[in-house]
């Protein structure tokens, strides 16, 4: 139970060049066919074991809602076929299709029903799904006046309430709030701890890497890739780098943010590149000592040249940044063709989550004076912790904790 | 076919739920809920009995009873309801459930089902006032009355498939639901329900005579106005027609059904 065999998969899908020539070709048999086949997904092969959890990631538009769609078998191959043993729970964009007008319980009975419960199993389920959505006396309004985040916490809570076989996830957990996604991945190591087989689709690198045992790589339709986690994500994230430098100025990366490079170019970066444990990385684990590269070229003698970073987390802000200038590391005297490497050493004292560095090359302090290049997003990366405690925050500051009896009388005494 | 037949009882619990779903969901927020499905129908008979009765003193050929006439309009307007309401419901049924469909894996063929059993049972509640109607004006029609069940049957075996197989065409060619609205029209008024076919001039009432519901709808009006058994005659067409229908879904359905996700 709980095994996926994908073979020879593939789908594709009907382009007509106008509505009137679908009439013809189905109502005029002898002509022939009018449409051109659009492949979505070619030749996709793999195995899911069952109790292992895989991701699949890629850009949009590579084919991986098409893929899941074909795996629950709501819409049909066109060749290959897919052989999933056991009962399957899938989320897929957002929501089980609930219908809008029914009320939240009547939604979930129905859910359940589809998925094969009878009615006193239902009853027997439905305060355990009440109580994980939280979503209060919601559960008898229609589903239409509910927000999309209380839509996925109900979703979720009718797809995990039964221990299903086999649970497919597309994205649907990046709509709730930080709370029920905390709540809701609790659920999905519980299932997992029990022998649920998963397969989830996200762009949460940090999300892929903690659950997932394998993650398979789309792109374009093909199956680019199959293998660890953090290896398939770094070449991920290395296709997408690939991308964005084709385009000069203004480069939109994977989501949806876009990597501005500006400056006047008399001198420009190569590289910019973490080494962590010997070897350059885009997962870094918390407290462990990093060196960040910046690899830059003369194109212009100069007489000065100042070499700043930034490190910003994922909302943009600023949680550390330095140069050269301030480092009392003066660079001067450049000339035409000169190639400069500059590293910075510092232990990765940051939270769990994703980073960006961004770059400045400038002639002074101030970038306002002159500025040769200034690259953000220059690089992201992720922190994952390995193997320190638990902490929240953007910064891990390795707290001791001492804890001691302190006797009602010493207390008394202090005040 | 077989194995349709064993993956929709497998989802037996999900089609019966849908149809109390429906019918909860249309009287939600009324303060009389299901009552409303016994009122509304008494009162189409009670406008009908006094309207015709009455104010127009219309009267049928053969039957002398007072209200003869507004019981034949009823019993038309009862066996159509049911035959439009099925068509128009399955005509929308894909498109109407895109969301469900593409979300979810579970055995098309539920949903129309649930369309044929809602509309089978709103007939049923329609039906009970008709017969407690007729009970109270004393025009019971008796033994005759089970013969309602063929009726039944062969206009829900043609509504079914005629319904079906414009719901799958309606996926790919919208057009389908806006044009049965008005094949609908002009198809009640091709339809004797409202007037006797003996009153048609020759030409007309064998072109009337081809249009299977001409049939059914007659079957009512002879159970229910003259209590007698309905015409067979008139029953051929509309048979042939639902078996005709009926693989003609089934060839429709088979061909297109895995192809309607890729279009909703």
């Amino acid at each position: 139970m709980g095994t996926i065999v994908v073979k020879g998969l593939g789908k594709a899908y009907k382009r007509y060049p106008s509505r009137w020539s679908r009439l013809k070709e189905w109502f005029l048999p002898v002509s022939k066919p009018c449409h051109e086949l659009v492949w979505v997904l070619r030749d996709i092969n793999f195995t899911v074991r069952a109790g292992e959890a895989v991701g699949i990631a890629g850009v949009n538009g590579a084919g991986k809602s098409t893929l899941l769609k074909l795996i629950t078998g709501t819409t049909a191959a066109s060749e290959g076929g897919v052989t999933v043993n056991g009962r399957v729970s899938a989320l897929l964009e957002l929501g089980m299709g609930f219908h809008p007008e029914f009320t939240g319980r009547q939604n979930v009975y129905m859910a359940c029903q589809l998925l094969g419960l009878t009615l006193p199993e239902i009853e027997v389920l439905m305060p355990k799904i009440e109580s994980f959505a939280e979503i209060g006396s919601y559960i008898d309004q229609p589903v239409r006046t509910y927000s999309s985040g209380m839509q996925v916490r109900l979703a979720f809570s009718v797809a995990t309430a039964h221990r299903p076989d086999i649970l497919i996830i597309d994205e649907a957990l990046s709509v709730g709030d930080a709370y029920f996604q905390h709540k809701s991945s609790g659920r999905i190591r519980e299932l997992q701890d029990s022998g649920t087989t998963l397969l989830i689709v996200s762009h949460d690198r940090t999300a892929l890497q903690s659950i997932c045992d394998r993650v398979i790589l789309l792109s374009a339709g093909e199956l680019s890739i199959d293998g660890k986690p953090e290896e398939v994500m770094d070449l991920y994230h290395a296709l997408l780098t690939e991308r964005a430098e084709n385009l000069v100025k203004r480069n939109v990366l994977n989501d949806g943010s876009v990597q501005t490079v500006s400056g006047s170019g008399e001198v420009s970066v190569d590289d910019v590149c973490i080494i962590a444990r010997g070897e350059k990385s885009e997962v870094v684990h918390v407290g462990e000592p990093l060196e960040l590269i910046v690899r830059a070229s003369v194109n212009q003698a100069e007489q000065a040249l100042v070499v700043g970073i930034i490190i910003k987390d994922k909302f943009g802000l600023p949680i550390y940044g330095t140069n050269t200038f301030r480092q009392k590391k003066a660079i001067e005297d450049l000339s035409v063709g000169q190639k400069l490497e500059v590293s910075f050493l510092f232990p990765a004292n940051l939270g769990i989550g994703n980073y960006s560095v961004s770059v400045a090359l400038t002639r002074m302090d101030s970038h306002l004076d002159k500025c040769f290049e200034w690259r953000d997003r220059a690089l992201v990366f992720s922190v994952v912790n390995k193997d320190k405690d638990d902490f929240v925050g953007v910064t891990w500051l390795d707290a001791d904790v001492n804890v001691r009896s302190v006797a009602a009388a010493e207390v008394s005494a202090d005040l | 076919m077989l194995l349709y037949i064993k993956s929709l009882y497998a989802y037996r619990g999900f089609i019966l739920g849908s149809v109390k779903r429906d019918f909860e969901s249309r009287y939600r927020n009324s303060l009389l809920g299901g009552v409303w499905n016994l009122l509304s129908p008494l009162a189409t008979i009670v406008v009908y009995m006094v309207i015709f009765t009455n104010l127009m003193q219309a009267r049928l050929p053969e039957v002398n009873a007072d209200f003869a006439y507004g019981v034949y309009i009823f019993s038309g307007v009862l066996a159509w309801g049911l035959f439009s309401e099925v068509i128009n419901r399955s005509v929308g049924v894909f498109v109407n459930n895109a969301n469900m469909l593409k979300k979810l894996s579970f055995p098309r063929l539920c949903l129309p089902i649930v369309v044929v059993l809602g509309s089978a049972f709103n007939f049923f509640l329609v039906f009970l006032v008709f017969l407690v109607v007729l009970v109270v004006l004393d025009f019971s029609p008796g033994v005759y009355m089970i013969a309602v069940i063929p009726l039944l049957i062969i206009q829900l075996m043609l509504a079914a498939s005629l319904g079906l197989m414009l719901g799958v065409i309606n996926v790919f060619f919208r057009d389908v639901s806006h044009f049965m609205v008005v094949v609908l029209q002009f198809w009640f008024w091709f339809t004797p329900i409202v007037y006797p076919i003996s009153i048609l001039p020759e030409a007309i009432k064998s072109f009337v005579l081809l249009n299977p519901m001409t049939g059914i709808v007659s079957g009512y009006q002879s159970i229910f106005v003259y209590h007698r058994w309905p015409d067979l005659n008139l029953l051929l067409t509309p048979s042939l027609l639902a078996i005709v229908l009926f693989l003609l879904a089934a060839k429709v359905y088979s061909a297109r059904g895995s192809e309607m996700v890729d279009e909703l």
